[in-house]
């Protein structure tokens, strides 16, 4: 800083009274920088910590996936890019992105449905309102170990307690251990269980942030019920929605517990059936291969992986919750061409919108 | 005046600015602060002294170690404390073990106790444990287990106990469908002295015409027993390199028999063992007779409560075998390895060993504790007061010697007991197609 400020010529005395150079002294120039600096440094703390949590793993991970690795031996000869041909080779690996992509799909899709369902309910004035909503985030509270335990005997091929019920009402037993859509039917409810409540949770605040006074104008209108709730509740909670699909990708990508304690083996199946990615890496870091250089290369797979899904779903849940006419583009460029357009066509002529 | 309000501004502001400073510090000091603390765990605070020092046992489901155990090493050497951790599932102590001793053998405990099943790994690299061969101890136990654990020359595991496999089996079902149920009788049933896997299935297949039990619980489970027999499985004992699952015929037939017997026969209940289902079979009687290694007395009496009619038979097909047992090492990163050993020699005694065997089950290694009266004489009665020490010791006569387990013993066991659990227990492929997947599988494995 000492080597910055004295960087000034020194102010001329000769008389331009109107015009004087400008002084910029030290304070005022400290005073742009606190004003431009100040909040990336109050931000920075969690930037940091990511840093060192985050993003150091993510690129020592790269590290890692280039080189032989043992967990028990270390490190090993530079492979380069040997163990990602080696990991886009093994027919398992694509097998459990298949059951990733699947479980994925039948846990988020209705999860999100439902948790929009369900705080459209809460949302209504409900006697003891908030023991309702506390309710629902029950599930939540409870470890996914425990859950997927209960869940596990539940959904026991021979003597659970799902096919017991399905046998009194006269359906066949199902082999939620041995059909492939079975067992990531299973596995999908037992992820929906833990999460629909908390997703609620989130569109419930949104819904209650929707002004009233859009019901009442749309009520005036004669909008029923599921017309207010698609024509209003809906496009007003649009952030939420957006937060919630990404979040719920992001986890559904992740899906570790609830196929661990699935069976008693924990590894997808004897056919790898529910075997997920996340899974499938911990196999192949800590299972009988110990072999970290390729678990290290899944890691990187899949994280690219996740960001391409999560753009897609994000543009798509964008297009999807942004109903009615779309809202013209605000941009500077935009901006200034309307202005330059308004001011070539003179004062006299309308200017865009009072036309209206 | 324009010029008096300034300072107090920039003041304010350099004084936030401060402020942002000093929190991003202490928030940055705070997470070095607490590695450090991470970094100093373990039992090498008191070192230097050599006076007051702790040990940690780290085993997990039951060894028999109780309180009263540790409490008498503590009282024969004082200024040793002995901290016994333990984990639910040996898995989780795999888990735990090699994760630590990858990230340098931090926070381990003095004392780790591992499963026969993890050597193969751990057996690669044995200048990560304290070598314990001490001349003073040979002979204490069997050959075969003090081979298993025993890597260029140096031993790396105290035998705590093995696993001799005898047959469970249902005397009530038994009775039921007309067969002997008096153990000597039914160990005359199964073949006696010289019983072969194909007395056992034909004698299943008397059973299930009578009876509404399958034999046996799995595929899997027996595949187990028969696959244990076979002293070089899926290596080659002398260099460690697999052999080609596809012309390996030894493990072709064995597979080939289990399928025809559980499927085609219909003798397998068709579980997977350890699984929902298996545990809720023992309830609801699903199969008769099960391989009985010494430790499973203890998970059939725990899943069968309220079940009567459990007994052991002193008979197991194709001669003796092995199912299991574990071992005491020292990792040789801990701050007291020589006092860790004391204790790993000491725990490992015959008649400690035998203790433990009162209190868990855990049949020992130790040929003293084997030939001990206690021993010999314990009896357990929720299988009608069978005298399994008697009979479990007769068992462990019968092994010949610890099959061979290379590095890669257990990815190839998997892929066969995939296939196995796919014909048995999911049914989705039959025995044929089955094994091809268990060969693409082995394939892949890229060995």
């Amino acid at each position: 800083m000492a080597v910055l400020s004295p960087s000034q010529p020194a102010p001329a005395r000769s008389g331009r009274p109107p015009r004087p150079p400008r002084r910029v002294g030290f304070s005022q120039r400290l005073g742009r920088w606190d004003v431009k600096l100040s909040p990336y440094l109050y931000i920075s703390p969690f930037f940091v910590l990511f840093a060192l949590t985050g993003l150091f793993p993510l690129v020592y991970t790269a590290f890692v996936s280039v080189h032989q690795w043992n967990l028990l031996g270390g490190q090993g000869d530079f492979v380069g890019l040997q163990n990602y041909v080696d990991v886009l080779n093994q027919p398992v690996f694509w097998k459990s992105l298949a059951n990733t992509l699947s479980i994925f799909v039948l846990s988020s899709v209705p999860q999100v449905i439902l948790a929009i369902t369900i705080a459209a309910l809460l949302d209504q004035n409900l006697r003891a309102a908030t023991f309702w909503r506390m309710g629902v985030l029950v599930p939540y509270v409870v470890a996914p170990v425990a859950v997927s335990m209960i869940f596990g005997r539940m959904f026991a091929d021979q003597y659970g307690f799902v096919n017991a019920l399905l046998g009194i009402v006269g359906i066949d037993a199902v082999g939620w251990h041995s059909e492939r859509f079975a067992s990531h039917l299973a596995i999908a409810t037992i992820v929906n269980y833990r999460w629909t409540g908390y997703n609620a949770l989130i569109f419930l605040a949104a819904m209650q942030a929707v002004p009233r006074e859009l019901y009442e104008a749309a009520v005036i209108d004669g909008a029923g019920r599921v017309r207010q709730f698609f024509s209003v509740t809906v496009p007003q909670i649009r952030a939420s929605i957006i937060f919630v699909v990404i979040t719920s990708t992001i986890g559904g990508l992740q899906i570790f517990d609830e196929v661990r304690m699935y069976d008693a083996a924990g590894l997808g199946g004897p056919s790898k059936n529910w075997m997920t990615t996340v899974l499938y890496l911990y196999d192949v870091a800590w299972g009988n291969q110990k072999n970290f250089g390729r678990a290290a290369a899944v890691a990187w797979i899949l994280f690219v992986l996740i960001i391409g899904i999560g753009m897609v779903n994000f543009l798509i849940s964008r297009r999807i919750s942004t109903s009615g006419p779309r809202a013209p583009k605000v941009s500077r460029s935009h901006t200034r061409v309307l202005l330059e357009r308004a001011r070539a066509a003179g004062s006299s002529t309308t200017t865009p919108g009072e036309d209206r | 005046m324009h010029r008096s309000t300034r300072p107090t501004g920039r003041t304010r502001r350099l004084a936030a600015a401060t402020a942002g400073i000093t929190t991003i510090t202490l928030a940055l000091t705070a997470c070095a602060g607490g590695s450090d603390e991470g970094s100093g765990t373990g039992s090498d605070a008191e070192d230097g002294s050599g006076e007051e020092i702790t040990l940690t046992v780290a085993t997990f489901n039951n060894f028999g170690y109780s309180d009263e155990l540790l409490a008498q090493y503590e009282a024969e050497n004082p200024g040793v404390t002995v901290e016994h951790v333990t984990a639910a599932r040996s898995e989780d102590a795999r888990t735990n073990l090699t994760t630590k001793l990858a990230a340098g053998g931090e926070g381990l405990a003095d004392i780790e106790a591992i499963e026969v099943d993890w050597l193969p790994e751990l057996m690669q690299y044995p200048d990560l444990f304290t070598d314990l061969s001490d001349p003073e101890l040979e002979g204490r136990w069997l050959d075969w287990k003090v081979e298993q654990a025993t890597a260029d020359g140096k031993l790396i595991g105290y035998g705590t106990d093995i696993g001799p496999e005898a047959i469970c089996y249902r005397a009530d079902l038994f009775e039921a469908a007309g067969l002997p149920s008096d153990r000597e009788e039914v160990a005359d049933l199964l073949g006696g002295a010289d019983a072969t896997w194909e007395d056992y299935f034909e004698v299943g297949k008397q059973f299930v015409a009578k009876s509404d039990s399958a034999w046996f619980d799995g595929a899997t489970p027996t595949y187990q027993g028969m696959i244990n027999q076979v002293m070089d499985a899926y290596e080659d004992p002398a260099t460690g390199s697999p052999k080609d699952l596809a012309a390996n015929t030894v493990v072709k037939d064995l597979y080939d028999q289990i399928a025809t017997a559980a499927v085609d026969d219909g003798l397998s209940a068709g579980l997977e063992q350890w699984g929902e289902d298996w545990v809720a079979g023992f309830q609801n009687d699903a199969f008769a007779t099960m391989l009985c290694p010494s430790w499973m007395t203890g998970p059939i009496e725990q899943n069968s409560g309220g079940i009567t009619g459990w007994d052991v038979a002193d008979v197991f097909p194709g001669g003796g075998g092995n199912w299991g047992g574990s071992f005491l090492t020292v990792p040789a990163s801990g701050a007291h390895t020589e006092e860790a050993t004391k204790l790993a020699a000491w725990l490992t005694a015959p008649e400690q060993q035998t203790a433990a065997f009162e209190a868990a089950g855990t049949f020992p290694s130790q040929l003293e504790a084997q030939a001990s009266e206690q021993v010999q004489s314990f009896t357990n009665a929720f299988f009608a007061d069978a005298p399994v020490g008697e009979i479990f010791s007769e068992r462990a006569k019968a092994i010949e010697g610890a099959p061979f387990k290379g590095p890669n013993y257990f990815s190839i066991h998997q892929s066969v007991q995939s296939a196995l659990l796919r014909v048995d227990v999911t049914k989705e492929q039959d025995a044929e197609v089955s094994w091809q997947g268990a060969l693409d599988e082995f394939a892949s494995l890229g060995l």
